[in-house]
C-alpha cells in the first residue's frame, strides 16, 4: 500500500505532465491553423499548373513527349519518397506512414521490382533504416521546422530530378499523409514521375477558349520547363499536407493525453483521500481504545 | 469602362494578385507581349522581367517576376511565377549586397548542382537590379 507521501508525489508528477501535454496541444493547434492556411493558399498554383499540363500533355503525347511525361519505358526501379515528421509525440502519425511504406516496399519486391527509398523527416529514416538501410538513397531533415518554404521543395525536387537524369530509377512516387481533419489523415500514394496527366477540365478549357492554345516557344520547350516545376509543386503540396497532418495528429494525441492525465489525477486523488481517511480513523480508534483501557 | 482581362499572379505559396486590368505586358521568353481582352489563347514561358499592369491608359503596377509561365485565354491572363516582387518596394541596396554575397558563395561552391543554382539566382537578381533602376 502506497503511503500518503508517495501518492502526493505521484499526483504532482502527473499534474506537471498534464501541463506539458496541454501546452503542446495549444502549440500544435496554433501551428495546425497556420499549416492549414498555407496549404489552402498553395492550392491555386497547383490547380492552374494542372490545368496547363492537361492542355499541354494532350498536344505532346502523340509526339512521344519528354521523359518526365512518358517515362523511361521501364518500370523496374521504383523510388519511394516517404514523408514523416521530425519529431514524435504525435499519435499514430509516423507509425502508420512507416507501416504503409514497409507494405509498399514488400508489395513491389513481391512483383520483382527494385525499390529505393528517400526519407523526408527524421522519424521515417530512423525507423526504416533498420530493415531497409541498404536501399535508402537519400534523406532530408528539419524541412518543416520553420514552416514549409517552396525553396526546400525545390531543392528536394532538384535532387530527385538529378537521380532521374542519372537513370537511378524509372518510377517515382510520394507516400504521405493527406490532411483530412485533425482526427484523420489519409495515407496517399502519388506517382510523380512519369507525371500522371490530370484529366480535369479537358472539355472546359476547350469550350472556354473555343480554340487550341498557341505555344511560345513551342510545346516541347514549355513542357521541358513545366514538368520539373510540376515535380517541385507536387512535392511542395505533399510537404504542406504532411505538415498539416502532423500538427493535427499531434493536437489530437496531446488532447487525449491531457484527458488521460486528468482521469489519472482524479483516480489518484481518490486513493489519496481514502488513505488519508483510513489514517484518521485508525488514529481515532487508537485514541478511543487507549481511553477505554484506562 | 472598357473591356478588361482578369489578371492573376500566383506563386507556389499563394495567390498574390487578382484584378481586372485593361492590358498586361508580360516578359515572355521570345520577347515581351501585351495581353488585351480577347487575346488568342496561348501558353508561354517567362524570363526574369517586369510585368506591367495597365489601368485607364497608364501603368498602374509594375511587378518583377523571376520567371515562370503565363496562360492567356480570351478573358484572363494567369501568370505562375516562381518569385514576384512589386517593383517599387525593391530595396536596391539589399539586392546589391545579396548579389555580392552570392558571388562569394559561388567561389566556395564545389558541387555542380550548387553552382548551377547560385548562378541562376545571380542572373535573376541582376535582372531585378536592372529593372529597378
Amino acid at each position: 500500500m502506497a503511503t500518503l507521501k508517495d501518492l502526493k508525489i505521484r499526483i504532482n508528477s502527473v499534474k506537471s505532465t498534464r501541463k506539458i501535454t496541454s501546452a503542446m496541444k495549444m502549440v500544435a493547434a496554433a501551428k495546425l491553423r497556420r499549416a492549414q492556411e498555407q496549404a489552402e493558399a498553395s492550392r491555386p498554383y497547383a490547380a492552374r499548373m494542372n490545368r496547363m499540363i492537361a492542355s499541354l500533355a494532350g498536344a505532346a503525347t502523340q509526339a512521344g513527349g519528354p521523359k518526365l511525361l512518358s517515362g523511361t519505358g521501364r518500370d523496374d526501379i521504383h523510388l519511394l519518397v516517404v514523408f514523416t515528421a521530425d519529431r514524435g509525440l504525435c499519435g499514430g502519425f509516423n507509425s502508420t506512414i512507416i507501416r504503409a511504406a514497409r507494405q509498399r516496399v514488400r508489395a513491389l519486391r513481391g512483383e520483382g521490382k527494385t525499390v529505393k527509398l528517400f526519407c523526408v523527416g527524421r522519424r521515417g529514416k530512423d525507423a526504416l533504416k533498420r530493415e531497409f538501410g541498404d536501399i535508402i538513397v537519400g534523406s532530408v531533415q528539419d524541412v518543416t521546422r520553420k514552416g514549409v518554404a517552396f525553396a526546400s521543395a525545390d531543392e528536394l525536387a532538384a535532387q530527385i530530378l538529378k537521380m532521374f537524369e542519372d537513370e537511378d530509377f524509372d518510377i517515382c512516387s510520394l507516400l504521405f499523409n493527406r490532411f483530412q481533419s485533425a482526427m484523420t489523415q489519409i495515407i496517399t500514394n502519388q506517382q510523380i514521375i512519369p507525371a500522371s496527366v490530370p484529366e480535369v477540365e479537358e472539355d472546359s478549357s476547350a469550350s472556354e477558349s473555343g480554340a487550341l492554345y498557341e505555344y511560345e516557344p513551342d510545346e516541347e520547350a514549355i513542357l521541358a520547363a513545366l514538368l520539373p516545376r510540376n515535380v517541385a509543386t507536387q512535392i511542395f503540396t505533399a510537404l504542406l499536407e504532411s505538415n498539416a497532418s502532423e500538427h493535427g495528429a499531434r493536437m489530437t494525441a496531446m488532447d487525449n493525453a491531457t484527458r488521460n492525465a486528468g482521469d489519472m489525477i482524479d483516480k489518484l486523488t481518490l486513493n489519496y483521500n481514502r488513505a488519508r481517511q483510513a489514517n484518521i480513523t485508525k488514529e481515532l480508534i487508537e485514541i478511543i481504545s487507549g481511553a477505554e483501557a484506562v | 469602362m472598357a473591356e478588361t482581362t482578369q489578371f492573376e499572379l500566383v506563386s507556389p505559396e499563394k495567390l498574390l494578385y487578382s484584378e481586372a486590368a485593361e492590358m498586361v505586358v508580360v516578359p515572355g521568353t521570345e520577347g515581351y507581349f501585351g495581353v488585351l481582352p480577347r487575346h488568342a489563347p496561348m501558353i508561354s514561358t517567362l524570363e526574369p522581367g517586369v510585368i506591367d499592369i495597365h489601368q485607364n491608359g497608364s501603368v498602374a503596377e509594375r511587378i518583377f517576376v523571376a520567371g515562370g509561365f503565363a496562360e492567356v485565354t480570351e478573358t484572363r491572363c494567369t501568370v505562375l511565377a516562381e518569385e514576384a516582387q512589386v517593383l517599387k518596394d525593391v530595396d536596391t541596396a539589399k539586392v546589391d549586397s545579396e548579389i555580392s554575397d552570392l558571388r562569394d558563395d559561388l567561389k566556395d561552391a564545389k558541387e555542380e548542382l550548387d553552382r548551377e543554382r547560385i548562378e541562376r539566382r545571380i542572373k535573376i537578381l541582376e535582372a531585378l537590379r536592372a529593372a529597378a533602376d
